[in-house]
């Protein structure tokens, strides 16, 4: 019976405009969010051993500073949500924060990654520091084949996850092409992309965060990566088409 | 403010569309500006820097070839290379700007959401080397890379032009060769800190040569090709091919359709080094536009048209001014609303504040013509040549 509602849920959840990330402060519509490429290694993995392993590889907006950075930071809070929406599954994520890494010096430490953490899964959060030193843009297209190559021999699944929308410091970086040859590598390696950039370029107009905030304000950024961490669960979840609890509630 | 438009010998096409080149460029230096979407960039391959580049090589063909027929090499060469410096101090003054923003910008922002970002205000802890690097061209902010590829295009102009008079296949030859060598040896100017020219000069030329070769008789020659229906059909199906394209790249959903195999050979489409796509791109371009608007169209004289044909008749202001316009516009989004409303209203307001620079320096150039005292005009279009190529 789940099952049947899930499906129904799900076939709802296409058609309808927005969904996903569950209070309305910070839903996303649905064309943001799913890609129709597939996690096959994520869906093998949870249906077989009911676990699930997720390592987060990713510079400093992977991350929060402060004393409760660790669990409002975005990777814990996907291992919340993955854990409240699929309580039969063992779920675990693992973040690899690397601040200042280019994606050329992440993508060099995919083999060891493999080795240390054996995860079904690595998103890979990266861009930011590539569009900032202005490297170049063929190295960077390079590094991220070389990374989710790596990563796929190794028998993981990926997502590549863009950068964070900045309306503050926009003319002063230009994160266009960096973010379109993500989108180019996720495309060919038919991986799914998690457009940060476009979905917090969501919130911003739809008025759900007020990003171009100055201030101190922990509680903005805690609420933003919660936002993350849910949405990510909702797309791992929808491109392993695994069942969910959420679903249950005709959400 | 409707002052003459100077048309003696020019190709009022020309201003025309280096102008809207202008305002498309200023429009999409904005960032998260939903009036952008009108610009050319997000419906085929090339976007506004092509139409800069070809017509400002056409000009300066138009310009320095005249003078270098009528008072030789040295004299020619002497006033490209002042239109030269005249860039650079632009370049450095638009350089000026960005400091002061991103100065701003640096005391005031804490959000802990983006302290990553913030990294970027890293190069003014040693203003020692960012802005020596700066000066050399090397170290150059996002939006600030089309003055320096100008400056270098007319630093090695003389001798290019000297060439397109006497030997202009050969020049053309030279100038793809130079393209395709630099494709296959991947060279480019070094940048600050990292990385290379985003604008690769080595292989940009082409359009700037292409451009003048087409002012000094190379339009006449392709003039049978250009008047070819074939050409015509050929121009637009590229260019509806293009434009199906580009909406793989808005609308996720369509890239679905395209064969993997074409996805891979075009995709991404660069721009550092002017793929030949953009270049096929341009060329469809310029073919169906030379098509649809005679050099006689009378539209070009009227009224609407002046906006247009008078910022481009002033390039070089227009543009800093334009990209001054985009800083200002993008701080009125960041401190006001970046509502839709306001980015309309900035994008409109600084369309009209171009047009209006453009309006009164044509009026100040005529005033100090007609003062008494100032020396006699030698040629009725030197000024604006001299000013404006």
């Amino acid at each position: 019976m789940r099952k049947a509602i899930a499906a129904l849920a799900a076939v709802l959840s296409l058609a309808g405009p927005a969904l996903a990330a569950e209070p309305h402060t910070c839903s996303i519509p649905s064309y943001l969010l799913f890609s129709g490429n597939e996690l096959k290694r994520v869906a093998a993995t949870v249906a077989k051993d009911r676990r699930l392993t997720v390592a987060v590889v990713g510079t400093g907006s992977s991350a929060l500073a402060g004393p409760d950075g660790p669990r409002s930071a975005y990777p814990a809070r996907l291992e919340a949500a993955l854990k409240h929406r699929m309580p039969d599954i063992a779920v675990k994520v693992v973040p690899l924060v690397r601040s200042r890494y280019a994606a050329e010096e992440m993508a060099k430490g995919m083999a060891k990654l493999l080795v240390d953490e054996k995860p079904d899964l690595v998103v890979w959060q990266t861009g930011t520091i590539d569009a900032m030193r202005r490297l170049e843009v063929d190295g960077f297209r390079a590094a991220l084949d070389e990374g989710v190559e790596a990563l796929h021999k190794g028998g993981a699944d990926v997502i590549l996850m863009n950068m964070q929308y900045s309306p503050r410091t926009e003319t002063m970086v230009a994160l266009g092409p960096y973010a379109d040859n993500m989108r180019v590598v996720a495309q060919q390696h038919e991986i799914p992309l998690f457009d940060r950039l476009g979905i917090m370029r969501h919130w911003s107009d739809v008025g759900a965060f007020d990003l171009y905030a100055t201030g101190k304000d922990n509680v903005l950024a805690q609420r933003v990566h919660d936002c993350i961490g849910r949405a990510i669960a909702s797309l791992i979840i929808d491109a392993a088409h695994l069942q969910s609890v959420e679903l249950k509630t005709g959400q | 403010m409707h002052a003459p438009v100077t048309t003696t010998g020019r190709d009022l096409r020309l201003d025309l569309f280096r102008g809207l080149a202008l305002w498309l460029i200023f429009l999409d230096h904005i960032p998260s500006n939903l009036v952008a979407w009108i610009t050319i960039r997000n419906y085929g391959f090339s976007d506004a820097t092509e139409i800069f580049v070809f017509v400002s090589g056409y000009t300066a063909a138009f310009v320095y070839g005249k003078e270098m027929r009528e008072r030789g090499f040295v004299v020619a060469g002497a006033r490209v290379l002042k239109r030269t410096w005249q860039i650079y101090v632009a370049h450095v003054f638009l350089f000026a700007i960005y400091l002061a923003e991103i100065s701003y910008v640096a005391t005031s922002f804490e959000n802990p959401l983006y302290s990553e970002e913030m990294g970027l205000l890293d190069f003014l802890k040693q203003p020692d080397v960012t802005i020596i690097q700066a000066l050399l061209l090397k170290f150059k902010p996002a939006n600030m890379d089309v003055l320096p590829l100008y400056i270098i295009l007319l630093l090695m102009f003389p001798p290019i032009l000297w060439l397109l008079q006497f030997r202009s296949t050969l020049a053309l030859g030279a100038s793809v060769l130079l393209y395709v060598l630099t494709w296959e040896f991947g060279w480019n100017m070094p940048s600050y800190p990292s990385g290379h020219w985003y604008f690769n000069p080595f292989a940009w030329q082409l359009l700037f040569v292409f451009g003048a070769w087409c002012a000094l008789g190379g339009a006449q020659r392709l003039s049978a090709v250009l008047q070819s229906r074939v050409t015509l059909a050929i121009a637009i199906a590229y260019l509806v091919f293009s434009f199906v394209f580009a909406l793989t790249w808005h609308l996720p959903g369509v890239s679905q359709y395209v064969p993997h195999w074409l996805d891979e050979a075009i995709n991404p489409v660069d721009k550092v080094n002017l793929d030949v796509l953009r270049f096929a791109h341009f060329i469809a371009l310029a073919v169906v536009t030379v098509w649809f608007v005679p050099r006689d169209w009378p539209a070009l004289k009227s009224r609407w048209a002046w906006p247009l044909i008078v910022c481009g008749q002033h390039s070089l202001e227009i543009f800093c001014l334009g990209v001054f316009l985009s800083f200002a516009a993008h701080f009125a989004m960041v401190e006001v609303s970046g509502a839709f409303w306001m980015q309309f209203l900035a994008s409109l307001l600084g369309i009209l504040i171009m047009i209006a620079a453009a309006g009164l320096i044509t009026w100040y150039k005529k005033v100090e013509e007609r003062s008494p005292g100032s020396r006699p005009k030698k040629a009725p279009d030197a000024d604006l040549a001299g000013g404006e190529a």
